[in-house]
């Protein structure tokens, strides 16, 4: 019982966790759009959560910020489905970001990751309420 | 965590932007300065943006590196009764494209909102994980 609740968790905890890096670099990308010569990055998402369930018990790493830390393992491990987005139109500074579709991708990004915030609850309090015999 | 790194990109990316509309505003009210501090006219300053990793994680942020001064010619203007007039009665005015400054300011308000939205977008992401299991 307990690892298939791990196990379902272990699916939406993925998801965040890319959902959560994905955001990050979809705000990179609209930080960026003045800079010269940046190319804007996205992640292949579902090669990288196929990926990562594909490796259980790689979930979210925590930062070691001493030595003296225990390691807690989990790999971001995505690095390698990081790829620069196609241009629709070239503009004469070399930058790549065009701001429709970074906006979209961020806001289609958002409210995935809310999607999974919503099944991680529904799947707690199902759970909660499995335990407690619905009372 | 990295929806936090959010944060730091957006908020360099606001912090680079400002600078931006300070130097236009600077150029702006310095379009017609005929003499300034040096006892030349003023030249039109622009900023050079670079994208400079935050964290340890794959985002970028913007840095400022540098503030270059325009190398446009400066505009002359024919205005002999000017005590600044060359022999010739020509004022060397500011090399201030005043349409260009404008566009300028209006693109980097432009991505200050942008930035905004985008953190306000993390801060109810953030609020939201705060909450799982409630």
């Amino acid at each position: 019982m307990k690892a298939r609740l791990e196990e379902a968790l272990q699916f939406h905890q993925s998801a965040l966790n890319l959902q959560a890096r994905r955001q990050e670099m979809l705000a990179s990308n609209i930080a960026n759009a003045d800079t010269p010569n940046y190319k804007a990055r996205d992640i292949d998402f579902r090669s990288a959560l196929a990926a990562q369930l594909g490796r259980p018990g790689e979930g979210m790493a925590l930062a070691q910020t001493s030595a003296g830390h225990l390691p807690t393992g989990g790999a971001q491990g995505f690095e390698g489905y990081v790829g620069y987005r196609q241009e629709l139109q070239s503009s004469a500074d070399g930058n790549t970001v065009n701001m429709d579709v970074e906006r979209a991708a961020f806001a289609e990004n958002a409210l995935h990751y809310e999607a999974s915030l919503t099944f991680i609850n529904g799947l707690l309090s199902g759970m909660r309420t499995a335990i407690t015999g619905g009372q | 965590m990295s929806m936090f790194d959010v944060f730091n990109i957006a908020g360099s990316a606001l912090n680079a932007q400002s600078l931006r509309l300070n130097t236009t505003a600077s150029n702006l009210a310095n379009a017609d300065s005929v003499v300034g501090e040096d006892g030349q006219p003023y030249r039109a300053k622009q900023v050079v943006f670079e994208a400079v990793p935050v964290g340890k994680s794959e985002g970028r942020g913007v840095r400022v590196t540098q503030v270059v001064e325009s190398a446009a010619p400066m505009r002359l203007v024919y205005d002999p009764a000017n005590p600044a007039a060359n022999g010739e009665g020509y004022v060397e005015m500011p090399n201030v494209n005043v349409v260009e400054e404008m566009v300028n300011m209006i693109s980097a308000s432009r991505s200050y909102q942008n930035n905004v939205e985008v953190m306000n977008t993390a801060k109810t992401l953030l609020q939201r994980t705060l909450t799982i299991g409630q």
